[in-house]
């Protein structure tokens, strides 16, 4: 492979997390380029969620580095943070505060120079503009997933983390869900998504990972053969 | 700096969108002040103090406790769906999401004494028009001290148990030199003394607010960072 | 024994070391004190007190001064057993105020006949127990250690940056509420005898002092240590 002149999107290079004596990240080092998708599969437990969290910036690592666009992350800087969407478990909504007032907020949060013209965006991508004005406690599961999708999305991140996004999607949702993530790709962002259910991302991955006891087990090009995978993951993980 | 300030204002002013639609601590807190004001009023002798005797320190107390009342919410607020985390993820210097909360919570610790003074007036038939604007002054003054402070601490004690009464405990000995540079100078204000004899608590009161408020920057980034 | 139970041993052994020193030079103070001493004119016996009061007060003066300037490294350095040490301290310095505190009251009952006044040591020495109550309660409140650590850190560099303030307020207050002038024997008048005997007991409650910061610290050194050993099962 040639050498890139453009650094990775978002690299990462010997990261460490110990919290107390308990190490849960042991030195954990990646690429990831525009148009890559990685996907990050490990047991419970391996440390995929504060992987996510020292790649987003939320967590300082006890040792090594984040890197975006070859700069890096630290927590006196936030510009590089502009770069960075992450998709979590936590939806980082107000109950009380409609769909559309919550991403206004975001996009001040962000400096958007048109607020409301990236709100009214984003709340069109994901299929959220007809219920826009309702207080997000009153909105349905799927729709509080696309709600926050849109807040993830508004900034036109190019680096896109998402932990277990697929969780309690049903399959029409995980189909919508997966077209948003191929049109993120076709623009060129870099996506990392963890996840326990490979399957549901197989075809979008460009490259899968596993992280098993805060190390990579596996890491490489995704290959053709999900149930072959499979089987070599348990292997790694359980053998 | 008008990047700083604009961030600042968004944080406060979504803080502030929030507590108009559900009112709940601002309503406890108003009500909670009337109510130490009818239980200070039983609770003294009329024939033995003059009520102007006793009104600052009244005054005083009262604020002091609305204001811890009205301070637990700040950081609360933050804590459905991750919320703060969203605040962190984005690029906003920690420093700017600090100013941001404390203009929130002065607003609210601000209305909380604005209804509760005229009710003090009305309770305890202290006239105050004459010092009107000094007592305005100070309590601007003695407000921006123990706010700073509590709005720092209600970040912490958020996230532990009993965090309603883990605020006090923490917030209480922060809030005396305020307190009493308050009460001092409300007392020589409603007994018309001259400004000469209050020189001395107005430059402790600023000092505090200076000092506290820039101490409360410098160190918030190691309460919300991990 | 792995090389931090080792150091961690060995700090709990120099602690125990310190501590019995620092026990028997306060013992031989208040011998002096008790024996050799003059006896104060209008107090008598119950002056005697103070050489216990005191050395309790300047004891948990440093100790807070501690507790402040180890949390400032501990934000910049981020070593987890600065934490620990600022800790220990905090816990030295409670006991130390409680004792200041208490004698307090019962000189001030048995001379003066008031178990409370509000001057300026008692007073500071008060809000630095209500500071250390308050430090201490919140780390027993918070489950996660690093939060733990950093929260600690900024109330104990709070707290610091508040005594002055508490002083200056006392200050103030004092010279506009002008109280009787109590009899401080810590006046430069004091005889040389009591003069060295009060320096004495300083410097015993100093050497006291570390003792028990070096034990406590040595001590909350294993603790991390077994709880570490729990969190990796």
């Amino acid at each position: 492979m040639t050498e890139l002149a453009d650094p990775p999107l978002l690299s990462a290079r010997g990261l460490v997390r110990a919290f107390g004596a308990l190490q849960v990240l042991r030195g954990v080092t990646l690429d990831v380029r525009p148009g890559e998708l990685l996907a990050v599969a490990g047991p419970n437990g391996a440390g995929k969620t504060t992987l996510l969290r020292l790649l987003a910036g939320l967590m300082r690592p006890s040792a090594g580095e984040v890197l975006i666009r070859g700069q890096r992350l630290t927590r006196d800087d936030p510009e590089p943070r502009r770069a960075i969407g992450l998709l979590s478990h936590h939806t980082f909504l107000y109950d009380d505060l409609t769909a559309a007032e919550n991403l206004l907020f975001a996009a001040k949060l962000y400096g958007l120079r048109d607020g409301a013209a990236a709100t009214r965006a984003a709340l069109e991508e994901v299929g959220l503009s007809a219920r826009a004005n309702t207080p997000v406690r009153h909105l349905s599961r799927g729709l509080l997933q696309r709600a926050a999708i849109a807040r993830a999305l508004l900034h036109q991140p190019d680096i896109l983390l998402l932990d277990e996004p697929f969780t309690g999607l049903d399959a029409p949702s995980a189909d919508r869900f997966r077209t948003v993530l191929a049109s993120q790709l076709a623009r060129g962002r870099a996506l990392i998504l963890v996840s326990h259910h490979l399957a549901e991302a197989w075809e979008l991955a460009t490259h899968v990972a596993v992280l098993a006891g805060g190390r990579w087990a596996l890491e490489g090009k995704r290959p053709a053969d999900l149930t072959a995978f499979h089987a070599r993951y348990a292997e790694l993980v359980h053998g | 700096m008008a990047e700083f300030l604009r961030l600042a204002f968004a944080i406060a002013g979504k803080d502030i969108r929030l507590e108009l639609r559900s009112r709940t601590a601002l309503l406890s807190a108003i009500v909670f002040s009337a109510l130490v004001l009818v239980v200070f009023n039983f609770a003294r002798d009329p024939t033995a103090i003059a009520a102007v005797d006793l009104a600052p320190s009244v005054l005083w107390v009262t604020f002091a406790f609305g204001a811890v009342i009205a301070l637990n919410r700040a950081f609360y607020v933050e804590r459905e769906n991750a919320a703060l985390d969203g605040i962190l993820l984005a690029p906003v210097p920690r420093s700017a999401l600090y100013v941001g909360k404390l203009l929130a919570n002065l607003a609210f610790v601000g209305v909380v004494e604005a209804v509760a003074l005229p009710l003090f007036v009305l309770f305890f038939n202290v006239s105050i028009g004459h010092a009107l604007p000094g007592i305005l002054g100070v309590t601007a003054l003695a407000t921006i001290g123990f706010v700073s402070v509590g709005t720092i601490f209600s970040a912490m004690v958020v996230r532990t148990r009993f965090a309603e009464l883990m605020l006090p405990v923490l917030l209480l000995p922060f809030m005396v030199p305020p307190l009493v540079g308050a009460v001092q100078v409300t007392s020589k204000l409603l007994a018309g003394r001259p400004l000469s004899e209050m020189v001395g608590w107005l430059r402790l009161l600023t000092l505090y607010d200076i000092g506290f408020v820039t101490l409360c920057i410098l160190v918030f980034p190691a309460v919300v960072d991990e | 024994m792995t090389p931090e139970l080792l150091a961690a041993s060995r700090i709990v052994r120099r602690g125990q070391v310190l501590t019995i020193l620092g026990l028997l030079a306060a013992t031989a103070v208040y011998v002096i004190a008790l024996c050799y001493t003059p006896m104060e004119m209008r107090q008598g016996l119950a002056q005697k007190i103070f050489y216990v009061h005191a050395p309790a007060a300047w004891g948990a003066l440093v100790a807070f001064a501690v507790v402040g300037i180890v949390s400032i490294l501990y934000l910049w350095l981020h070593d987890e057993r600065l934490d620990l040490f600022a800790a220990s301290s905090a816990e030295v310095g409670i006991a130390f105020s409680l004792v200041m505190l208490t004698t307090g009251p019962i000189w001030g009952k048995t001379v003066w006949g008031t178990w409370w006044t509000w001057d300026a040591r008692l007073t500071l020495t008060l809000f630095l127990f209500f500071l250390f109550i308050g430090y201490l309660a919140l780390r027993a409140a918070v489950q996660d250690r690093g939060e733990r650590a950093r929260f600690s850190a900024v109330v104990g560099i709070m707290g610091l940056v508040l005594v002055p303030f508490i002083h200056l307020s006392v200050y103030l207050f004092r010279t506009l509420h002008p109280q009787p002038v109590l009899l401080k024997p810590s006046a430069p008048s004091m005889p040389p005898e009591m003069l060295r005997a009060l320096l004495s007991g300083m410097a015993a409650f100093t050497i006291l002092y570390i003792g028990f910061v070096v034990l406590r610290y040595g001590l909350a050194r294993l603790e991390n240590l077994r709880e570490g050993a729990g969190d990796a099962l």
